[in-house]
């Protein structure tokens, strides 16, 4: 099992190496760095295989915080940079991996980090981050047919969460969980405004409601507003969810329940973390950039 | 693919979908020189294709960029959506 | 004749009372939790500056966004049409009105007879309403006054990235850690909202001559940036602009008790 430091839920960091494969012996190794605003993942394959990944904490500086997350993957591997044939960078520090072969954007990473982890039936990826909210619709092969993001607002992010829970006194970790202790569900926050729902918040518990009642009513109208956006794309089945807020089940249950899909859920025992999806996704295309790199050097 | 560029907020939803297959074979490249606030650009995407995106720096000011082509009291047309032959251009607002 | 008008905002109320076609008391509570309350002690006090009592006031119009909370009023009109009316009695010059208050911003052009020909309107994202200033000014740790001041010092042009109070904020805080001087950074503020209010402008049009009215129009660095940004000739302050409203809803209530509406103050 991956080895996790439970710091915050936005950037638990990780790290995780699949012992049983000996990277020397491999021809491509290829890496992805997802520099996001709150977290940083670093994933490297070995012939396309997932062999070591990282995740961490985004500092001030986006160089160094891609530098961070390679640095930790590659730790206790004895492996070096050189060793690393092709890197992509993405996320919205992407252009600042200044060792990147080449940048890629985050939604085509995510595509496919989740067509690797889920398989070809994944047709729809809702990614719940820190900053912004996506949805991807893709082939198959984890080519993305359509996609639609919001990082303007904060409502709709862990960001706004974050807030709310601030204002109510809540850690959370514990939203989710305490969302579903209530005799009835509210009817969601009326505010979509991050600012004036904090004052909705704190408005309601001035007039009575419990402090799980609030949360419930956030978290309702945090899905509504999620699934708005999903719902401009039309979901298809199958449906995954990345980003911090997938660890959200007050969040997520709640949007599973408006658009009648349930998400995929991995298996329990899985080494794979929703959380590398964009990482992952990078280093499969550095791996196939590689490829065609190497083929089209061999017929010159 | 369908591209959305935008944002929704507490006031809407302000986006500008470009359907990027259209671009593959567009030999006008017209929006570029239609819009006002100079949105369009062309560039390589993910999959190497050669297509029409709005410009970094506009995509969170949408609703303001385009405030001067859509008036309070309405409109009938979009110089960018008239300038689009092949017809990739639409706005959800 | 007394009348008055009141204005019911998220934040605060605002209560002008008019006797005979004068402002006898102008008066501003906040709105709390209980608005029917709070409207109600608003009208108590504006009538004992006043010198009378409630049940003195024949008719009492209400506007702003809890309008309809409130039952002893005897009519509601719009923001729009409230501010239209106050703002072209203060100024008959006004063509385009431009109300920018803590929760939300509107702008509306009027013509020559001061009728409504076009507005624009944001209520529902704090950034394009004071609340963005308000929230920027705390966490810079500056009073929202002189947050409004140090940024008329500055002649730098920083852009700012974030489109979002909340995300701003964030922002804000790595200026600070930058070193960028405090005054720079009110003034990139006070540019950001000012681009936004200015797009919401234009889209009501922009005609000669451009009032303000609104708490924010009390900002002078606010003022300041949106008339760099709106490149017109001048943008004239209303005096007690955040009034302009509840005297817009007093001259409509004025007006009807003129037109013989009967006047039944069910405070009476
Ligand atoms: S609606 Fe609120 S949370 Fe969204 S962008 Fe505006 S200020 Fe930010
Ligand atoms: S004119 Fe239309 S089809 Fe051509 S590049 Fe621009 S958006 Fe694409």
């Amino acid at each position: 099992m991956p080895e996790e430091t439970k710091e915050f839920w936005r950037w638990s960091e990780k790290v995780w190496r699949d012992e049983s494969i000996d990277w020397r012996g491999s021809r491509a190794i290829t890496a992805g760095i997802d520099v996001g605003s709150v977290s940083s993942q670093a994933v490297i394959l070995a012939d396309g295989r997932l062999y070591a990944y990282h995740s961490t904490r985004t500092g001030s500086n986006s160089p160094d915080s891609a530098r961070k997350a390679l640095n930790g993957a590659m730790a206790g591997a004895d492996m070096s940079q050189e060793d690393i044939r092709y890197v992509v960078g993405t996320g919205y520090g992407r252009v600042n991996v200044p060792f990147a072969n080449r940048a890629i954007t985050e939604i085509a990473c995510h595509a496919r980090g989740a067509n690797y982890m889920v398989g070809p039936s994944v047709k729809t990826i809702l990614d719940m981050g820190g900053q912004d909210c996506k949805v991807i619709r893709c082939d198959e092969k984890g080519k993305v047919q359509n996609f639609i993001m919001n990082d303007k607002c904060a409502a709709g992010t862990g960001r706004g969460m974050e807030v709310i829970a601030d204002a109510l006194g809540v850690p959370i970790e514990d939203i989710g969980r305490r969302s579903f202790e209530i005799d009835e569900e509210p009817p969601p926050v009326s505010n979509v405004c991050t600012v004036f729902a904090k004052s909705e918040a704190t408005g309601l518990l001035k007039a009575g409601w419990s402090v799980n009642r609030v949360l419930a009513s956030y978290c309702a109208a945090m899905a509504e507003r999620v699934s708005s956006l999903i719902e401009r794309m039309s979901v298809e089945p199958d449906f995954f969810i990345t980003g911090g807020i997938a660890k959200n089940e007050g969040v997520v249950r709640r949007i599973e329940r408006i658009i009648g899909i349930e998400a995929v859920r991995l298996p329990a025992d899985t080494v794979l973390d929703p959380q590398i999806a964009g990482a992952l996704g990078a280093a499969l295309f550095a791996h196939a950039l590689l490829k065609k790199e190497q083929k089209a050097s061999a017929q010159a | 693919m369908i591209a959305n560029y935008g944002y929704q907020d507490g006031s809407g939803e302000y986006y500008i979908t470009i359907d990027t297959d259209r671009c593959i074979e567009c030999e006008g490249r017209w929006c570029v020189g239609a819009c006002p606030q100079s949105l369009f650009v062309i560039e390589a995407d993910d999959y190497d294709d050669e297509v029409a995106t709005i410009a970094e720096g506009a995509r969170k000011k949408l609703k303001e960029k385009c405030a001067a082509c859509k008036p309070a009291g309405g409109h009938e047309s979009l110089p960018c959506i008239d300038a689009c032959r092949p017809g990739a251009i639409s706005h959800s607002w | 004749m007394i009348v008055a008008g009141i204005d019911i905002g998220s934040k605060n109320i605002q209560v002008v009372v008019l006797e005979d076609g004068t402002v006898a008391a102008r008066v501003s509570v906040a709105s709390g939790f209980e608005q029917e309350e709070s409207a109600r002690k608003g009208i108590e006090e504006a009538a004992a500056a006043a010198g009378v009592t409630p049940a003195d006031i024949e008719y009492i119009v209400a506007t702003g966004v809890g309008r309809k909370a409130v039952a002893f009023t005897q009519h509601q009109v719009t923001e729009v049409a409230a501010d239209a009316k106050g703002a072209f009695a203060l100024n008959p010059a006004a063509r385009t009105v431009i109300d920018v208050g803590a929760d939300e911003a509107r702008a509306i052009r009027i013509d020559a007879t001061g009728k409504v020909i076009d507005f624009a309107v944001n209520e529902k994202c704090a950034a394009g309403a004071g609340a963005f200033v308000e929230a920027m000014s705390r966490a810079l740790e500056v009073s929202l006054r002189r947050f409004g001041e140090i940024s008329l010092e500055s002649t730098e042009s920083i852009p700012m990235n974030a489109q979002c109070t909340v995300f701003a904020e964030s922002e804000v805080v790595s200026l600070i850690h930058s070193n960028t001087a405090q005054k720079d950074i009110a003034k990139a503020v006070h540019d950001a909202m000012a681009g936004r209010v200015s797009a919401m402008a234009r889209r009501a049009g922009l005609e000669n001559e451009v009032v303000i009215g609104g708490g924010v129009a009390h900002n002078v660095g606010f003022v300041r940036a949106l008339k760099d940004t709106l490149g017109v000739g001048d943008l004239h302050v209303l005096p007690e602009p955040e009034y302009t409203g509840a005297f817009g809803a007093a001259l409509i209530a004025a007006q009807k008790v003129a037109e013989g509406v009967p006047a039944l103050n069910p405070q009476a």
